[in-house]
């Protein structure tokens, strides 16, 4: 059983820009175009790897290092979530809270590296960010504790251990609306429609992108390669909750995890094929709805 | 025990000197910083003995004041607190007299060089006297002292008109404190026969707790900063010299919290009742010391704001705690009381460092707005370095100090939340940090982003240099200080607490196992280890891949614009629009704002400023209220001496009659 204890990281480590790559295949197929290979992300890193680099003077040090603590912050993330089954290498109670942190030190670091550039541009970016940020926290906070309360534990191990079909269906409604909350904080906090629309080209609309426009090279590189990872640790974090179904065989039960991830990934296509972005000023009401359906389902868990 | 009274001796005799020696500068520092550091040094080393079951934990001095009793005593709770009042004393003195020595404060300033020292070891001392204080005459002098010492601090600039106003808010602020804690201690003296703590806290449990309880958190709440009691506490620190909002902020503040905590000891058995008023306090704090915090744009104002929003989170884990108590839940309350305990200590490094920063800031550049800085950590390194660990720390970054604390709140809230009786608690305090987190790091990544990176927004902050070494390496200390803690926390914590729960003055009942409830959480500092581990590791391979690849420096992207200005960079105010218009309803941020009109525009201009909102709507009505009552008794002040003598005489004769009434 502990075998994807060992296996999830290095998994995520290799498989979590594929997730990009299915999405745009996804949008793809939805506007019926060929669309580009689903190793596509790979090319692009290998790509930006043998680059040099360009960097602003008006930039210090913490423009430089911002991209390597993201992206080393988020490698430790994947270290704390469970996945196929088997509990997490760092499993202990109120450990979704370090997830929480260390998501946060990726946030922190981009943001300061996108005020160090001094352009308007990326401080709108930031002050985006960090707007919404602040919001998707207590909704990522109430979803998670009412998973928890649901499964008696507070450690994000426990929960995953938790699910089963039997209790989806004895918390009834409960898990639904925490499964609504945690897929609006999963698209806000990796910028995917409709907060923010990743393929964006106009500085003025964008979010996440904007923050890191100044970057390039090996560091633009880290930047996409831990923004594919966040989307990987948030998705399993979503996965483990709403696929409660276990073979007792390690090497089943990762392979669900596994498919459970390439359909979130084709789901967060077709929400993307199908929706139009939301207006900046309403963002702020989808989280907090978000927030609102979670405590509605922690009401439900606590009855 | 004795070295502790050595301690404050030697405070007060180095003040003493400082302030006979006032009219040289040199000699005055070199007398009051001197005696601050060896009283630090003794008072550490009294510590480490007491602890160590070395030397008696309490003195009594014969003392001639009617119902006083001169005695102290160190216990868990004293010892936790005075834990990070000496390193801060010891680095703010360093730190003051660096920064004199830059003539800080205008000419007349510097020449009561003497007195600012005085006082400032008289705060110290007095901190420390409150600290260990085991009688309520004893306790109430120090209180008042330290009110006082700390009052002619604040309002050593006083040649600034908003000074000598900040000073006249604090000094009516903390009196009236002060006197809900007179009241206090009057109920319980009554009850327990004496005024001696350990009468006190035997005779617990009698009626009027509930009165007792919030008179406590009335007092101990203004000195805290707890809002509604708050109003002093932005005008107060901002207007001070740094090396003291420094202290204040650091260790002056949570006299308060260790108060509160002392007056569990002496009204319990508490109701679950004073847990939820505790909470609504803290939410309140907390959130709103978050958003006030956010709208500020003077950085010391921003700093002050945060501080309360602490003091807040520190309210919430101490409510957490009462209410576990009154339900039985052991986790709960180990874990509430301890976030509260970790929260305090981490707090007095972290708020220090930012407030020495801050005084380093205001040194190179001479403003505070944080709208007119920018650029100031390529400028001034050590100062922004130290800023940055800082800010990280109090946006609740793991693996730093600032995290720990938040950590544990979080998780005592979702025992309660686990434990079915206490499920509405637990949820309250889970959403109310998770927004206070959330709107603390917005705070902190504009201090920092705005302050320090970016191009300089005036030619004041374009032409600064990095402070001089005195005031850098107390900073770079401190940061030091506040990395380890996010590592080493749990080693006092248990050091203090851990090695006789329940003991007579610990915070905690009896049978709480702390150490085994924090066991788990050593995963913390573990995870912060893997994470430096892999922070090298991602850090070599960028340094593979950049290597023999060409790395150019250019201009940032502008679109292309012709002439960029660094008056185009997002501003502090623009940074926090979105959310101070979220939160308009408590912040009534006014936007003075000239359009650009006509064909060809003139010139235009915007500023937001937010106001003291308690202060507007409550205070200002409540004391005009007051004032006009008392006009009614102004004949009674008509400035004729010989009257008020009367006055007196009067008194003393009615005074007699009701003694000479009630004796038999």
């Amino acid at each position: 059983m502990r075998t994807w204890t060992w296996l999830h990281p290095l998994i995520a480590l290799a498989f979590a820009p594929l997730l990009g790559g299915l999405i745009a295949r996804t949008k793809a197929v939805f506007a019926g175009r060929t669309g580009a290979p689903v190793l596509q992300p790979y090319f692009d890193l290998a790509k930006l790897f043998r680059k040099g680099a360009v960097y602003s003077r008006t930039t210090t040090t913490v423009f430089r290092a911002a991209p390597t603590v993201g992206l080393a912050a988020i490698i430790v993330a994947t270290l704390v979530v469970p996945f196929g089954g088997a509990p997490a290498l760092l499993a202990f109670p109120g450990d979704f809270l370090l997830v929480v942190g260390l998501l946060a030190i990726g946030r922190f670091a981009t943001v300061i590296a996108a005020l160090d550039t001094g352009s308007s541009f990326e401080g709108m970016g930031a002050s985006r960010e960090v707007q919404f940020a602040a919001l998707a926290e207590p909704a990522l906070f109430l979803s998670l504790a009412a998973a928890g309360l649901a499964a008696g534990g507070s450690s994000l191990s426990r929960m995953q251990a938790a699910a089963s079909v039997e209790s989806w269906l004895a918390a009834g409604p409960a898990l639904p609306l925490i499964a609504a909350a945690l897929i609006a904080v999963v698209l806000a906090e990796n910028s995917r429609i409709p907060v923010d629309d990743p393929n964006t080209h106009l500085e003025l609309t964008m979010i996440h992108e904007v923050m890191i426009l100044d970057h390039g090279g090996p560091d633009l590189g880290l930047i996409l390669y831990g923004a594919a990872l966040k989307l990987w640790v948030m998705g399993a974090l979503l996965v483990n909750i709403v696929l409660p179904f276990r073979a007792g065989d390690a090497w089943v039960d990762g392979g669900i995890s596994l498919a459970g991830m390439v359909l979130l990934a084709v789901a967060i296509g077709t929400i993307e094929s199908s929706m139009a972005r939301l207006r900046l000023t309403r963002v702020p009401q989808l989280l907090v709805g978000a927030a609102t359906l979670a405590a509605l389902a922690l009401v439900l868990v606590l009855r | 025990m004795h070295l502790i009274l050595a301690a404050i001796g030697i405070l007060l005799i180095g003040g003493l000197g400082a302030l006979l020696a006032g009219g040289s500068r040199r000699s005055a520092t070199l007398l009051g910083r001197g005696s601050v550091h060896a009283a630090c040094l003794v008072g550490a080393i009294g510590l480490a003995f007491s602890w160590a079951g070395r030397v008696p934990a309490a003195v009594q001095v014969p003392w001639s004041v009617p119902l006083g009793s001169f005695s102290i005593a160190l216990d868990p709770l004293s010892t936790w607190f005075i834990l990070p009042l000496l390193p801060l004393a010891a680095l703010a003195a360093s730190y003051g007299g660096a920064s004199m020595e830059n003539g800080h404060g205008g000419p007349g300033a510097v020449r009561r060089a003497g007195a600012a020292w005085f006082f400032f070891n008289v705060l110290v001392a007095s901190i420390l006297v409150v600290l260990t204080a085991r009688n309520a005459i004893l306790f109430l002098v120090a209180w008042e002292v330290m009110a006082l010492a700390s009052f002619f601090l604040v309002t050593w600039d006083d040649e600034r008109r908003e000074v000598r106003d900040a000073g006249w808010v604090y000094l009516v602020a903390t009196h009236i404190g002060t006197a809900f804690l007179l009241a206090f201690f009057a109920l319980l003296g009554a009850r327990a026969g004496s005024l001696d703590f350990d009468a006190i806290a035997a005779a617990r449990g009698g009626a009027a707790g509930g009165v007792c309880f919030l008179l406590a958190v009335a007092g101990f709440g203004t000195k805290a900063g707890l809002m509604p009691f708050h109003v002093w506490l932005p005008e107060a620190h901002p207007a001070a010299p740094s090396h003291v909002s420094a202290l204040m902020s650091g260790v002056m503040i949570k006299t308060g919290i260790y108060g509160l905590m002392r007056a569990l000891e002496f009204v319990g058995p508490p109701a679950a009742w004073w847990g939820w008023i505790l909470l609504g306090v803290g939410l309140l704090s907390g959130i709103g010391g978050a958003a006030f915090a956010l709208a500020q744009h003077d950085l010391k104002r921003l700093l002050a704001y945060s501080s309360i929003e602490n003091m807040g989170l520190v309210a919430l884990g101490l409510g957490l705690g009462i209410i576990g108590l009154v339900a039985g839940a052991p986790a709960v309350i180990a874990l509430g009381f301890a976030a509260a305990l970790v929260h305090v200590f981490n707090h007095a490094l972290l708020k220090g460092l930012l407030f020495l920063g801050a005084g380093s800031v205001l040194h190179a550049t001479g403003r505070l707005d944080l709208n007119r800085l920018g650029g100031l950590l390529r400028r001034m390194p050590w100062t922004g370095g130290s800023m940055l660990v800082g800010t990280a720390a109090l946006s609740g970054l793991p693996p730093l100090g600032g995290f720990v604390g938040e950590f544990l709140l979080f998780l005592a809230a979702m025992q309660a939340t686990l434990t079915p009786a206490l499920a509405l608690p637990g949820l309250t305090v889970l959403v109310g940090v998770a927004l206070v987190a959330g709107l603390a790091a917005v705070a902190f990544t504009k201090v920092f982003g705005i302050a320090f990176l970016g191009h300089p927004r005036s030619p004041e902050a374009d032409g600064s240099r990095e402070s001089r070494n005195g005031m850098v390496i107390p900073m770079a200390v401190l940061a030091a200080a506040c990395v380890a803690a996010g590592f080493a926390w749990i080693a006092p914590l248990l050091l203090v607490f851990g090695r006789d729960p329940g003991g007579a003055a610990s915070p905690l009942p009896a049978g709480v196992p702390l150490g085994e409830l924090l066991g788990e959480t050593w995963t913390v500092p573990i995870a912060g280890g893997i994470l430096l581990m892999v922070l090298a590791g991602v850090i070599l391979i960028r340094v593979g891949l950049l290597r023999g690849r060409p790395v150019r420096a250019s201009v940032t992207w502008d679109c292309g614009y012709a002439r960029p200005d660094a008056r185009m960079q997002y501003s502090g105010s623009s940074y926090v629009q979105p959310l101070t218009g979220l939160f308009h309803l408590l912040l009534r941020t006014r936007i003075d704002f000239d359009r650009p009109a006509a064909i060809f525009p003139g010139s235009s201009r915007l500023s937001t400023t937010t106001p003291a909102l308690f202060r507007k709507l409550l205070y200002e009505p409540a004391f005009e209220r007051v004032r006009l009552a008392l006009q009614r008794f102004k004949w009674l002040q008509h400035g004729r001496l010989q009257l008020y003598v009367l006055y007196i005489v009067i008194v003393f004769v009615l005074l007699l009659i009701w003694m000479a009434w009630s004796a038999p």
